[in-house]
């Protein structure tokens, strides 16, 4: 074997500065653009009705990819989140005889206590969250099925207004909902907090170094998805005016992850991007309701959405190579 | 990483490539085996020209690596893993187990492996194992090996097999490229020797005519006066030793890694930590700096002992490390130059948690200033940053933690030569100001500079310190070669070898 003057390098760095460019922004460009040619084929689509009830149907799984992207942006994954949706649901009717704050607050306590859990079997025990957070998946679900049982009816007055009410036209859910996203958003601009997640997923060991309480910062970062995914099942139930364990929240751990994801939040950590996560659960929806109001089988808009999210990490992975 | 470099292997040779870490030994192999491509050069293979663009393609063509890690299947038997790929068939195109265990058999007691063929590979040794993936070598007639550091783990009778192994390979004719800190197995094995420094061959040529400080000096590379002018200024030996004493460290242990080191660093004074790859230099910064698990050990900053060890209260006690590897833990790539400076002092630029933009701007901006950080914005990702400007931007991290003692491990190693000359600088500086700095550098020269006293490591263990008129290459060198009991010849008798824990990434 012989090497003549051999000259390398690590892999090459090149930019591919289109496709990053697509990866960050083209969330908003889609988003834009299906906006557009909706105004154009669907009827009643430019109607107050018709974008309200688009927003009040973000709103919750919206809140939900919130603690997720900050989650992911610890290079951290949290199946857990429609479970503890459930869980949530269902314990709240047992309080609403205290009235409907406390019964909230306890179902979002039960959130923190879940996410509290997962956060000490990842940052103290060493689980993978993907593996934390599937057993919680599976036995937060079946927790919600034994103390919720039955499908329950709640007619709680305070329920009642924040599943329906609004404030000049704006419904509670989506008020709520932009209030979280601008101090998610706040949190992770703008604090060391934010630095801290953004680090220990872009460079554990360096941020070890740095003198990071990484234990603290990822329990904290799973009690935050937690409580976001309680309230979100929160509002659901309120909504719906019903909790029904078995099926509140299903599934709700993949769209919030696509929602990331097409946000432009990279699935390796290291950085968030709350806005991006609002355009890829804005856009998700769209896409499922331009489908719908078209009469395409929801099979189909399943499987349109899969293509949306396979584009979206082939995105990702792109941007990491270059 | 890797400049002109000519490597020629003779079949039925087993040719060792040195240098100490970042000579370009791992970024060569990972060259001719497909893992990285060359920006320029060629690669043939028994007279004919290859190019690899992925591993499987250097595999087929003929070459195989054991690494140290293997990479084989553990849940698999031995057997299965021998010929992976390439399993004797059925009639209906099943494998045929029994064939397939007879064939490993024979070939394992063949070479001397005392194992049965049919144990899962995993619940053996990690000696046997590496045998193992030889042993896939010899039946794939390989006509090329690369054995990267099979020998770090083995036990000595294990690594008479492996040689025994290797050696017999080499006589079927295969080429052997054999890579392995522990220096004296490479006299007993080896034929030819090339050695490279910074990405370059400085010498290449037969083992047997190269003795042991020779080796070494080319590996340090004793002759880089030409351009190798430190910016360190001369004559640092002031009366240090009656300046206050800021750093104290005694009795550090950590099991097969550091035994009873103790380090005395007074303010204003530069401490050399010298030793070859694996020697415990590392180590020794990181145990001071709560990084690494000690079983023993006292550390006093300023009179006051630091009871928890932690980096929090390391840091806490202005302590700070500027670690040897910038890229896995330094660099948080995805972040812009700005939170990479603040990250170690998040708490001090912010209020209730809050970053204040006035103050980070601030200390960012001085620092980019002072170290003369070169970049377009401060907001820029620090991995479009080069390879200097990185550095400072890590050095500039740690000082803003104000720290009383400064650790830095090989600081200017893989960075262009005029920031070399402003790191060097910017160190002597910090020094003058009264900063206890602890240094570690594979140029003896960088150290020899820039030292006052240098303290020579050796196996986890103080070998040697030199002081005032001591402190000078020559003296180091030898220091670096002779330290503790080995000898100048090369010893075919398996000496406890000088390298054996530690430093890998």
């Amino acid at each position: 074997m012989k090497a003549t003057a051999a000259t390398a390098s690590a892999p090459v760095k090149r930019s591919t500065s289109l496709r990053k460019w697509i990866a960050d922004y083209g969330v908003y460009v889609a988003l834009a653009l299906l906006v557009l040619v909706n105004i154009v084929i669907t009827p009643h689509f430019l109607t107050v009705a018709n974008l309200r009830l688009q927003l009040i149907q973000t709103a919750p799984v919206l809140i939900v990819a919130l603690g997720m992207a900050m989650v992911i942006g610890t290079k951290g994954i949290d199946l857990s989140v429609g479970s503890v949706m459930a869980l949530s649901a269902a314990i709240m009717p047992l309080y609403i005889g205290y009235g409907t704050l406390p019964a909230i607050l306890v179902g979002i306590v039960a959130g923190a206590l879940s996410g509290l859990m997962i956060g000490v079997l990842v940052s103290s025990f060493g689980l993978q969250p993907i593996v934390a957070t599937l057993a919680v998946l599976i036995g937060g679900r079946g927790l919600a099925n034994v103390i919720g049982g039955e499908i329950k009816n709640l007619s709680d007055p305070g329920l009642v207004s924040l599943g329906t009410g609004s404030v000049l036209g704006v419904p509670y859910s989506v008020l709520s909902a932009v209030l979280l996203v601008i101090v998610v958003a706040f949190l992770m601009r703008r604090t060391t907090f934010g630095v801290m997640v953004e680090a220990i997923g872009g460079n554990r060991r360096a941020a070890e170094l740095a003198g990071i309480r990484i234990r603290s910062v990822l329990v904290t970062v799973y009690v935050l998805s937690g409580v976001l995914a309680a309230y979100a099942g929160v509002l659901v139930a309120a909504r719906s005016q019903a909790s029904d364990p078995r099926t509140l929240g299903l599934l709700m751990e993949l769209s919030a992850i696509a929602a990331v994801v097409i946000g432009g939040t990279s699935l390796s950590g290291g950085r968030v991007r709350v806005l991006g996560t609002v355009g890829g659960a804005l856009l998700m929806q769209l896409i499922v309701s331009t489908l719908v109001s078209h009469n395409v089988a929801d099979s189909i808009s399943q499987m349109v959405q899969a293509v949306v999210i396979v584009v979206a990490v082939a995105l990702q992975v792109g941007r990491r190579k270059s | 990483m890797l400049r002109d470099v000519d490597f020629v292997l003779r079949p039925g040779t087993i040719h060792t490539i040195v240098g100490e870490n970042g000579a370009g030994k791992s970024t060569l192999i990972k060259a001719l085996t497909g893992v990285y491509q060359a920006e320029s050069g060629t690669i043939e293979l028994a007279g004919e020209r290859v190019s690899f663009d992925h591993p499987s393609q250097a595999q087929d063509a003929g070459i195989s690596t054991v690494y140290q890690e293997v990479n084989l299947v553990p849940l698999l038997s031995v057997a299965r893993n021998i010929f992976l790929g390439r399993e004797p068939r059925t009639r209906f195109g099943l494998i045929d187990l029994g064939t397939l265990n007879s064939r490993a058999a024979e070939v394992v007691a063949e070479l001397g492996i005392d194992v049965d063929v049919a144990t899962e590979l995993g619940a053996l040794g990690i000696g046997v194992q590496q045998m193992i993936a030889l042993a896939r070598a010899v039946t794939t007639e390989a006509t090329v090996v690369i054995m990267d550091e099979p020998t770090s783990s083995l036990e000595r009778r294990e690594v008479d097999v492996l040689f025994g192994v290797a050696r017999r390979l080499r006589d079927q004719g295969a080429g052997i490229v054999f890579v392995s800190h522990r220096l004296d197995e490479l006299w007993e094995l080896c034929d030819e020797v090339t050695i490279l420094r910074d990405g370059a061959v400085v010498r290449t040529g037969s083992m047997a005519e190269l003795d042991r400080r020779s080796l070494i000096s080319a590996m340090l590379g004793r002759d880089i006066a030409e351009h190798g002018a430190t910016s360190f200024s001369e004559a640092p030996e002031t009366e240090s030793t009656t300046a206050e004493v800021v750093l104290e460290a005694t009795g550090l242990r950590a099991p097969g890694r550091l035994h009873d080191v103790g380090i005395t660093v007074h303010a204003g004074e530069i401490l050399g930590l010298a030793g070859l790859l694996g020697s415990g230099r590392s180590e020794t910064v990181k145990a001071v700096y709560g990084a690494l698990d000690t079983s023993a050990g006292q550390i006093t900053v300023r009179g006051s002992r630091i009871r928890r060890q932690s980096v929090p209260a390391a840091l806490g006690a202005g302590v700070a490390l500027l670690s040897e590897d910038r890229k896995s833990e330094g660099i948080v790539p995805e972040l812009s130059v700005r939170d990479n400076i603040v990250l170690a002092v998040l708490s001090r630029v912010s209020r209730g948690g809050v970053l204040s933009r006035r103050r980070v701007d601030a200390l960012v901006d001085r620092y980019i200033d002072r170290l003369g950080i070169k970049l377009s914005s401060p907001t820029q990702l620090v991995s479009e940053l080069s390879g200097g400007n990185q550095q400072k931007v890590l050095i500039a991290r740690w000082l803003a933690t104000e720290p009383s003692v400064f650790l830095l491990d090989e600081p200017t190693r893989g960075i262009d030569v005029g920031a070399k000359q402003e790191v060097q600088a910017l160190i002597d500086e910090l020094a003058e100001k009264g900063l206890a700095v602890v240094l570690i550098s594979s140029e003896t020269e960088e150290l020899v500079a820039g030292s006052a006293r240098i303290v020579v490591l050796r196996d986890g263990e103080i070998s040697e310190t030199l002081t005032g008129y001591e402190v000078e290459n020559s003296r180091l060198l030898a220091a670096l070669v002779d330290g503790g009991a080995a000898s100048d010849a090369p010893s075919a008798e398996g000496a406890p070898c000088p390298d054996d824990a530690g430093d890998r990434a």
